[in-house]
Order: structure tokens, then sequence, then C-alpha cells
């Protein structure tokens, strides 16, 4: 093969590893939007406490990989329901802002709060042996495999337990109609906490992914990863769980090619620029229904 | 609201004389304090601070509050102002001979924040909502990664050695000018606009507003003091780098304009005040003379468990008490109403007829 195909392979695997945590976090985001309609601003920092629930388990509690996932994803879960029921509940018929200021809120508290608690960037030991294969020139670490076919995995699953599950069509109803859908017996808090916790636990996932790929982990981490994965979701149409995660590796794909081939520092100036120009001609997204406003 | 109202207020309220006075006096103390040393200089230094955020807020509240988009890109529009203002001190403006030439940098920043505003208000002709608060985020990243990239403004590093330019009667002056000016322009004929689109931006442009001009100049207005507040801000922290004006930036004005209460200059007001001071008396040592009166047996053990850990806990606190404001008045204090001395008189008059004849008071305006 030639260098420049090489290359290529290269960076898309990496695109494909940032686009897999990114899309898991995406996931999150445009759920509790489809069903809510609300932005969650503090789920980005849902994801850096999933981060740091994995370096509680790995560290202080020696688990191996499976376990400490399995317990980072229920950490997380948790969180997700407590910070819906202490603080978005009370203002489920309040104005949407509200709603998405107490958002920015209880995510600077939980910022402050782990920063308080852990003042210092923190390392997640390898969890993994990490093998690194060289096909044909292109270098692949059982790591990117790893964390490529877990978030597929776990996305199957969101997919199916979404579009195949009463669960999940209870979930979609209720995304469809809030007034009438709990008149026919769909339990309203119980399906919107379903889904923080199914989206707080991806998020949680998406942590432990994130602190093996890039091990030091510090307080401030979800801020950017946060809001990069909300824009996935609304470039692949919020409220959209195919289109998030489409948007999500789309948008990866972008920072890892524009990294790759101009300076890096250009990075966020292309990444959002294309994001500008997209929400412009297609404002509702790659896979969003365009909304039809009754007048 | 309660139809039930104290007499005292009612004819405080009526006084409208005493606002102008208000301002005289404050003019003044502007310009005493800093020249006699009447507070320390912390003290100065804190207010200054609580000018700058008025006028974010005030501003930010334009778009966010009256008009109902949701703009992140604040801080953007402020990083443009703060670095055309320091540009222009630094490496245009003999500003060592005309200190003078200061208002000249200032008012640059602003019309350069404004001009790029148009760039927001372009795309909300067609887009909306959460797309749109996309869009303003994409501007603030954008604004914020060119920065990084031009060697010449410093890159990364930012503008170090800023001339110590604002002091406490021009924050004094264009804290009263944002609030004038958008006071004014909320109720203006544009400033209908401005809620109609709220309202219904389809109906509004059905009722012939031209909705295009009104968000146009709301985009304008708002950009450009966001622009003159990020000039003083430069011109007081005396060094800027793209760093200090990302998104965190845009979430502290959007927590200010919130806590006060959308759609209300005096909520503005109130949520800057608050918070800024609120933060600042938080600060250990700010705390610990706060409450140094109380006698030893309850300030020591207060200061052994409460006080020293506030410089890390303090952040925990202030979110955890908005979020809790939020719970209790989702519209923020101010939330729609306004202090009646900001409110025109023919609309007060207006007002007051409305309910003389069976209309509601809760008419949005006028408490």
């Amino acid at each position: 093969m030639s260098e420049g195909i090489i290359y290529w392979l290269q960076q898309t695997l990496n695109a494909l590893q940032l686009g897999s945590i990114y899309a898991l976090i995406a996931l999150g985001y445009t759920m509790v939007y489809g069903i809510l309609t609300m932005i969650n601003f503090a789920h980005g920092d849902v994801f850096m406490v999933g981060a740091f629930f994995c370096f509680l388990a790995a560290v202080y509690l020696g688990l191996p990989f499976v376990p400490t996932l399995l317990l980072t994803m229920l950490g997380a879960a948790l969180v997700g329901v407590m910070i819906e029921r202490l603080a978005y509940k009370p203002l489920r018929n309040a104005p949407r802002v509200s709603a998405i200021i107490t958002a920015l809120g209880v995510g600077i508290f939980l910022e402050n709060f782990t920063l308080a608690l852990a003042p210092y960037p923190k390392n997640i030991p390898a969890l993994l042996a990490n093998a690194t294969w060289n096909m044909g020139g292109v270098s692949i670490s059982s790591l990117q495999i790893i964390i490529i076919l877990l978030s597929l995995g776990l996305m199957f699953v969101l997919d199916y337990v979404v579009y195949r599950t009463p669960v999940g069509i209870a979930m979609r109803a209720i995304s469809w109609d809030k007034t009438y859908v709990p008149l026919m017996g769909v339990p309203l808090d119980l399906i919107i906490s379903v889904t923080f916790a199914i989206g707080a636990g991806l998020a949680g996932a998406a942590g432990t992914m994130y602190g093996l790929a890039y091990p030091v982990i510090d307080p401030y981490m979800g801020i950017m990863v946060g809001w990069k994965a909300f824009i996935s979701a609304v470039v692949g149409g919020i409220g959209n769980i195919r289109g998030a995660m489409i948007g999500a590796f789309i948008l990866g794909g972008v920072e890892i090619m524009v990294a790759a081939f101009f300076p890096s520092t250009y990075r966020d100036f292309v990444a959002f620029t294309l994001l500008m120009l997209l929400i412009v001609i297609r404002p509702y997204g790659i896979l969003g229904q365009p909304r039809t406003q009754k007048v | 609201m309660n139809t039930m109202r104290n007499p005292g207020w009612e004819w405080l309220m009526a006084q409208r004389w005493i606002l102008p006075v208000l301002l005289l006096i404050g003019f003044g103390l502007a310009f005493a304090i800093p020249e006699y040393n009447l507070l320390n200089k912390y003290v100065q230094l804190v207010m200054m601070y609580v000018g700058i955020n008025i006028i974010l807020t005030v501003s930010l509240n334009l778009v966010n509050g009256y008009m109902g988009e949701f703009s992140l890109a604040h801080a953007g529009f402020m990083a443009v102002g703060a670095y055309t203002a320091a540009l222009l001190t630094q490496k245009v403006l003999p500003i060592a001979d005309y200190p003078g030439l200061f208002p000249l940098a200032v008012l640059a920043g602003g019309l350069m924040a404004a001009l790029l505003g148009l760039i927001v208000a372009i795309p909300s002709f067609k887009v909306r909502g959460d797309y749109l608060a996309i869009i303003t985020l994409a501007f603030l990243m954008i604004v914020k990664s060119v920065i990084e990239n031009i060697d010449y403004i410093g890159g990364p590093r930012g503008i170090p050695g800023i001339k110590k330019l604002t002091t406490l009667p021009w924050v004094f002056f264009w804290t009263v000018a944002t609030i004038w000016v958008v006071r004014n322009f909320v109720y203006s004929k544009y400033g209908r606009g401005v809620l109609s689109i709220r309202e219904d931006e389809i109906a509004s442009d059905l009722m012939s507003v031209n909705t295009r001009r009104v968000k146009f100049l709301a985009f304008m207005v708002s950009s450009f003091f966001a622009g003159v507040a990020g000039a003083l801000f430069a011109h007081l922290l005396q060094f800027i780098s793209p760093r200090v004006f990302d998104i965190i930036k845009t979430t502290d004005v959007l927590i200010m304009v919130y806590l006060g209460g959308i759609a209300s200059i005096s909520g503005s007001i109130l949520g800057a005040v608050l918070y800024t001071v609120l933060l600042e008396v938080l600060r250990p040592s700010n705390f610990a003379a706060l409450v140094s009166w109380l006698p030893d047996v309850i300030f020591d053990p207060l200061n052994q468990y409460f006080i020293r850990h506030l410089g890390v806990w303090r952040m925990v606190i202030m979110p955890l008490a908005l979020v809790l404001v939020m719970l209790y008045w989702p519209r923020g204090i101010m939330g729609l109403r306004e202090f009646r001395w900001f409110v025109p008189k023919r609309d007060l008059d207006a007002h007051h007829r409305h309910v003389a004849h069976g209309g509601s008071h809760d008419a949005p305006h006028g408490h």
C-alpha cells in the first residue's frame, strides 16, 4: 500500500475511536431531548463523573476492566436519575430555559464538587493489556478495537431497546405526546427516569473508554467533550438516535482529518465552520425532520 | 401579582425624579471614590467588575430575554471588543500621550463586535431555537480559534501588559449608557418588534413587523455592548488570551441573566450584582471579615470547619444556590417584571388604563 493510503486508514481508525466516544455521549443528549425537548447541559459532566467512577473502581477497588465498566455505568446512571429527580422534575412545567439554566448549574456543581474532592488530575491505570498489531503499515491497537466494538455494541443494544422493546415503544410514545400517552397507562415518570438512566449509563461507558484512551482525567474534561457530543447530536438531527450516532462519527472524522492534514490548531476552526454551514443549509440536522410550524 | 399594594411603595414608585438624582449622585461618587480613596482598592475593583457584568447581562438579556433566543456567543463578542480595543491602545493610538483617547478604543471595540453581530443575525432569519443556539456556540468557538491562530495578536498566549485605563467613572458611564440604550430600544417601536418575535415570529411577520431589521438591530445592539464590556474588561484585567473568553464566560453571563430574570433590565442588574458580589463575599478572607463580629465561641469552629474551606467550596455553593433559585423562581427573580422607574411613563399610563377597564394586573410590565 502507498504511504498516503496507510496514513488515511490510520486516521480513519482514530476517527472511529473518537467518533464512538462522542456517539455514546451524544446519545444521552438526544434521548433526553427527544423525550423532554430539553438540552441537558449537565450531561458532559456526567461523562466526567463516569471517568472518575472508573478511576475509583480501578484504583481503590482494584477491579478489572469489565466490573469497572459495569460499576461506572451503574454509578453514572444513578447520578443521571438523581439529577433528573432532584433538579429537572420540579421544572417540567416551567419555561424551557429555566430547565436549561438549571442544567448548566448542575453541570458547574458537578465540575466543582469533583474539583473540591480531587484537586489534581488523575491517572487511570491501564486496565487492558494493550497489544499493537501492524497490518500492512497500519498500526492497530487492541484498545482501539475494543473501544470501537464496545461502543458499536452498546449502540446496537440501545437501538434494539428503543425500537424493539416495550420500554422503547413507551419512550418514543412519550416523546411524541406527553398529555395523552400517560392516560393510556404509560408511566411517565418511570420512563423519563429510565431514559436518563440509559443516557447517563452510556455517558459513564464513554467516560471509561475515554479514560482508557486518554488516561489523564480532570474535573473540567467534560465541558469540551460534552459540547462536541451535543454538536454531534444536533448535526445528526437532535432527538433522533441514529442521527446522533452518524453525527458523532462525522464530527470525529472531521476533527481527526483536519488535524491530520492541516496544522492541528485549525481543528476547531474548520470543524465549527462546517457545523455552522451545515446548520444554515440543513437546520434540522441530517436525519431530523423539518418541523412544520403551524400558524 | 397581588392586587393589594403597599401605599408607601406606590408613593415611592410615583416619585420618578429620584432616579435621575440617584444617577447624578452615582456619577459624583464614581469620580470621588477613586479620587479620595473612599473605599479600598479591592472594593473599587469589585465595583468595576460588577459594572462590566451589568453591561454584559443587560445586553445579553436583549437577545435571550426580550427576543427569546438562546445565544451563547456573548463571550465571543466580548473577545472581539477586547482584542480590538487592546490592539488599538497598544499598537495604534498614542495612548501614552493622550489617555483621553481610551473611549475611542472602547467605541471601536463595540463597533467591531456589532459588525460581527450581523454575521450571527443573518442565520437567525432562517434558524431558530436550539439550532440558533448551536450557531452562536459555533461562532464563539470560531472567534476563539481564529484568535489562537493569528500570531500577530499573540495567538494562544494572548496579549500581556495592557495599560490599566478602565476607571470607575468610565465603567459607571458605560453601565448607565447600556441600561439607557437597551431600555429605550426595548420600549421603542423596534422593541415591540423584538417582543413580538419572542411571542410568535410568523404572526409578527404577518402583522408587518420587519422581523429581519428587528433582528439585525437587536443582535447589533447586544453585541455592541458585549464588545464594550470586553474592551473595559481587557483594560482592567490588563491581560487577555483566548482562554479568558471561552464558553465558561458565556455561561457566567447566562446565569446572571436567568438568575435576574428574562426580559427585565432591573432583573439583569440585580442578577449581575448578586452573582458577582456573592462570589466575592464567599472568598474565605472576605467571609471571615464579614462574620468577625461573632463571639469567638462561634467564630472559631465556623472558621475551622467552614470558612477555611470556602476557597474550594464557594464554586460548589454558587451553582447549588442557582439551582435552588431556579426551582423556586423558575422565571428568575424579576422574570418578565420591571422596576417601575425603568418603564416609560406612557407605558405605565397605558397599563393603568388597562387595569382600570377590568384588565388583568398580570401584564408583563409595571411592578
